[in-house]
């Protein structure tokens, strides 16, 4: 029992500081709310889905701003379903990142759009291993017999 | 001397003596015989006769004297002894009885004489008599007279008739020769022949009322015998020597409709007077009898009753004449109102839609203009028309809303509607005007404030809009907090408005909203105006309030057609102000009204609602997003379908699915594509009960999405993020009615 709410409290703690700095807002406790158990992978599916999507967008993005000729329609596109995803998801920071972009995109600034890139890659990167982290936190605790204490 | 040889031997002297005394005893027998004859053949003949027996005795008498005369006869000769005999009796008896004869006369010769005295004395009486009956006869004349006289002159109402009755009736009952009657003048101080019986009378004649024969006769209710020569009774210039008659006067007393008080009866002294004057004709020697003068007497009386009623009459006849007029009037008046009042309804009615519909018109293209590429001049320009033609198209409504109400014609519409979302939409509609003036706006809804109710939404929303709105307006800093709260039935009575009474019963509920702002305030004096129609305090129009002052008075005639009433507390000129309003509100009563496609199932608490088997369609281009909402909705209970694009999401819409989500956050042209899916449905599912509710799920905020949201027929909008709540709270305001509008 001690290390379940060993772990447990190690998860609230480390819930709250994903809160806390901005990886993720409130959207992902709406996320977590759907879980039951008609539904008990809920989170990790969208989750996964979420991490294929965006690395998707993240390769569509580079590639178009590669090219000679930027089309910021189609970049401004892809930032859009980033910011879509990311917002549906929770992670607040990624979402920012991607406004941030849009404006860039608007304004057809090149330099602005690759370095607002390379921003989002960091970013997503960053809570992509948090998420993981997550995830395994509520494996070990579930694993070691204890219950996923609820971020309501 | 010759002797006569044929004479036979004359009687010798004493021989004609003797026959000389034969022939008067035989006349003396005979007329003695006589007399008794005649007598009894008179007293037969008359019937009354007391003394008989003294009759037969005088017959006797006279009997007996007779037989002794002729007794006397037979005694010139020498006689018998018998005859002597026969003699002596007789006188004997004839002694007696004239003895007894003369002694009876002794008794009866003074009875006799004093019967011829009675005689006299009754005689005298009957005389008497006879004039008594004369003078009663004239008397009951007289009152049958005064009887006749008394019916003519009240069988008129009409004074003049009654006047000239009177005179003309005492003319001839008592053969006057004039007959006059002298009325006051309206001054009092003149008295004016007005009648006379037989002559025209002289315009003008009047005499003054303070002669002292007019007081004498005015002092008293007796008729007074006046000279014949005082002004009043000289009616004709004196012509010849005649003796006039004498002359009588008698005062009328003209009684006044004031005069007659209940428990006071009139008093005689403070009465107006007319003066009767009567003459009798001149050399009749004729005096005024007394019966006569009562006879006068009477009659005045009888007139001034007469006189008094007949003014009654006729000032019941003007006053009545009087209501006549004013009803014929009243009615008339009335009538032209009801003209008048259709009039103006038909006027409205057509104006209504003769103003409104080139109004709508300027409006319309004034927008679309403002669509298309302007110069920023031009747009000012458009902006300027637009805001112009807004105003204009808002005071068309307000007059025509106020004249509607004003009738009474208005009626509320009345259906159930979410009531915290109108206080949402309110404060949606005021906030950016409110964040340009730097106001910050809060809203406190009581948790006991039901969140639908039952009244006209639109109607209570233009109250809150006007209200919220003047307190915008009239604030240039700080901020505005609007309250509502279900009032208890204690806290409803105002001391302001001692006529609103508000009754609490079951099935509806009062909502108190207080909208307390720090802006200008009103000063308490001013306050009452605020109501009245297109008043506006002088202190408050400055070059922005815009308005007709038509606004509050509208409200409150909404409100108190909803049974409420709205008041303002100010504590004076820049203080700020409350603005209070109570209305009725119905209760709903959800389970049994459902016109809608799907009943959920409802719990208050809102904790565990779900929509089992609801057949949703959801279409995101995103994947995350769409797998989020599907969980979303799974989890609500749905049956979630997720397409990703308009086509498919065509494709599969069918009757079945009951509200269609789209996403509508797609940039540039993408948006259309969801705008698309709604018209497409709209087309192909035209009846409202079979049609899938579409809503759209965006992130814009801005009101031109929305806008553009609600132009294409979408049944609702929701902004992004959605949690699990408001999922909830979507749904179930489309499944009850079949609209959903976001409020933050």
């Amino acid at each position: 029992m001690d290390v379940v709410s060993q772990l447990q409290r190690q998860f609230v703690d480390f819930t709250t500081s994903l809160y806390h700095e901005g990886f993720l807002d409130d959207q992902f406790t709406q996320l977590q709310k759907l879980q039951d158990e008609s539904n008990p992978e809920f989170v990790a599916e969208v989750v996964s889905f979420f991490f294929e999507d965006s690395e998707n967008l993240l390769n569509n993005l580079a590639n178009a701003l590669q090219q000679q000729i930027v089309d910021y329609n189609q970049v401004d596109a892809h930032v859009h379903q980033f910011k879509g995803s990311s917002s549906s998801i929770g992670a607040q920071r990624v979402k920012n990142v991607c406004v941030a972009f849009r404006n860039f995109c608007e304004v057809k600034n090149r330099d602005g759009c690759i370095r607002c890139l390379q921003q989002l890659k960091h970013e997503y990167s960053l809570v992509k291993s948090k998420l993981e982290t997550l995830f395994r936190l509520e494996q070990q605790i579930l694993a070691a017999g204890g219950t996923i204490p609820s971020m309501a | 001397m010759e002797a006569c040889n044929c004479i036979e031997p004359q009687w010798p002297a004493d021989e004609l003596l003797m026959k000389y005394q034969y022939i008067s005893d035989f006349f003396i027998a005979l007329a003695y015989f006589s007399i008794p004859l005649e007598l009894i053949y008179f007293v037969k003949k008359s019937a009354v006769f007391p003394y008989r027996w003294v009759l037969v005795q005088f017959g006797a008498f006279i009997v007996l004297c007779g037989a002794t005369h002729l007794i006397n006869l037979w005694t010139f000769n020498t006689h018998s002894r018998t005859v002597a005999i026969v003699m002596t009796a007789a006188k004997v008896l004839t002694a007696v009885v004239s003895c007894a004869t003369a002694l009876m006369l002794v008794h009866i010769i003074p009875d006799l004489l004093s019967v011829k005295t009675r005689e006299l004395f009754l005689k005298n009486k009957a005389a008497e008599l006879d004039r008594e009956m004369g003078l009663i006869r004239t008397q009951e004349e007289t009152g049958r007279h005064v009887r006749m006289l008394t019916h003519e002159i009240r069988s008129t109402l009409d004074r003049h008739t009654i006047l000239k009755t009177t005179l003309v009736e005492l003319g001839r009952t008592l053969a006057l020769e004039e007959c006059a009657l002298w009325m006051p003048t309206r001054t009092g101080l003149e008295l004016q022949l007005s009648y006379t019986l037989r002559h025209q009378k002289p315009v003008g004649f009047t005499v003054p009322i303070q002669l002292p024969v007019i007081n004498q006769v005015f002092s008293t209710n007796r008729a007074a015998k006046i000279s014949p020569n005082c002004p009043v009774a000289r009616l004709r210039p004196l012509a010849g020597k005649y003796m006039p008659g004498e002359v009588v006067a008698v005062r009328v007393p003209l009684l006044h409709l004031s005069n007659f008080q209940i428990n006071d009866w009139p008093e005689l002294s403070t009465k107006r007077y007319a003066l009767m004057v009567l003459m009798l004709p001149s050399d009749s020697a004729r005096q005024w009898h007394v019966h006569e003068l009562e006879l006068v007497e009477v009659v005045a009386d009888q007139v001034a009753v007469a006189l008094s009623h007949a003014a009654i009459l006729e000032e019941s006849m003007r006053a009545r004449d009087l209501l006549m007029e004013q009803n014929v009037a009243l009615d008339l008046a009335r009538r032209e109102a009801e003209t008048a009042i259709r009039a103006r309804n038909d006027f409205l009615a057509v104006m209504n839609h003769e103003m409104r519909t080139p109004m709508h018109a300027i409006i319309a293209l004034s927008s679309l203009l403002q669509e298309t590429e302007l110069t920023p001049e031009q747009r000012l320009m458009v902006e300027t028309i637009l805001k112009s033609s807004n105003l204009l198209a808002t005071l068309i409504n307000d007059v025509l809303d106020l004249s509607r109400l004003e009738d009474g014609s208005l009626q509320l519409d009345v259906r159930t509607f979410n009531l915290h979302a109108t206080f949402r939409e309110v404060l949606n509609l005021v906030k950016p005007i409110a964040s340009v003036k730097q106001l910050f706006i809060s809203i406190n809804l009581a948790p006991d404030l039901p969140e639908y109710a039952v009244g006209d939404e639109k109607r209570l929303m233009q109250i809150m809009l006007n209200v919220v709105g003047n307190a915008v307006k009239f604030s240039k800093e700080g901020s505005i907090s609007i309250t509502a709260f279900v009032a208890k039935p204690e806290s409803l009575r105002d001391p302001r408005a001692p006529e609103f009474f508000p009754v609490p019963c079951d099935n509806h509920f009062y909502m108190r909203v207080q909208v307390k702002d720090f802006g200008s305030g009103i000063n308490p004096q001013d306050i009452p105006k605020v109501f009245t129609k297109f008043a506006q305090s002088q202190s408050l129009v400055s070059r922005n309030s815009g308005g007709s002052g038509l606004g509050l008075a509208i409200c409150k005639r909404f409100v108190n057609l909803m049974e409420g009433n709205i008041w303002i507390e100010s504590e004076g000129l820049g203080k700020g102000c409350t603005a209070i309003f109570i209305v009725k509100l119905g209760i709903t009563e959800r389970l049994n009204e459902s016109k809608l496609p799907f009943v959920p199932k409802v719990t208050r608490n809102h904790g565990q609602t779900s929509f089992p088997g609801l057949k949703v369609l959801i279409m995101d281009d995103n994947g995350v997003s769409r797998m989020v909402n599907k969980g979303l909705l799974v989890h609500l209970g749905c049956d979630v379908t997720a397409v990703s694009s308009a086509d498919e999401c065509l494709r599969v819409v069918s009757q079945e699915h009951k509200v269609v989500f789209v996403d509508v956050s797609l940039p540039g042209n993408g948006a259309e594509d969801s705008y698309r899916v709604a018209v497409r449905i709209h087309e192909r599912f035209t009846k409202r009960h079979g049609r899938p509710l579409v809503v759209a799920i965006t992130g814009n905020t801005d009101r031109v999405s929305t806008e553009n949201c609600m132009r294409v027929g979408m049944d609702g909008v929701v902004l992004k993020p959605v949690s699990v709540d408001k999922m909830r709270r979507v749904l179930l305001e489309l499944s009850e009615h079949g609209v959903y509008c976001e409020a933050h």
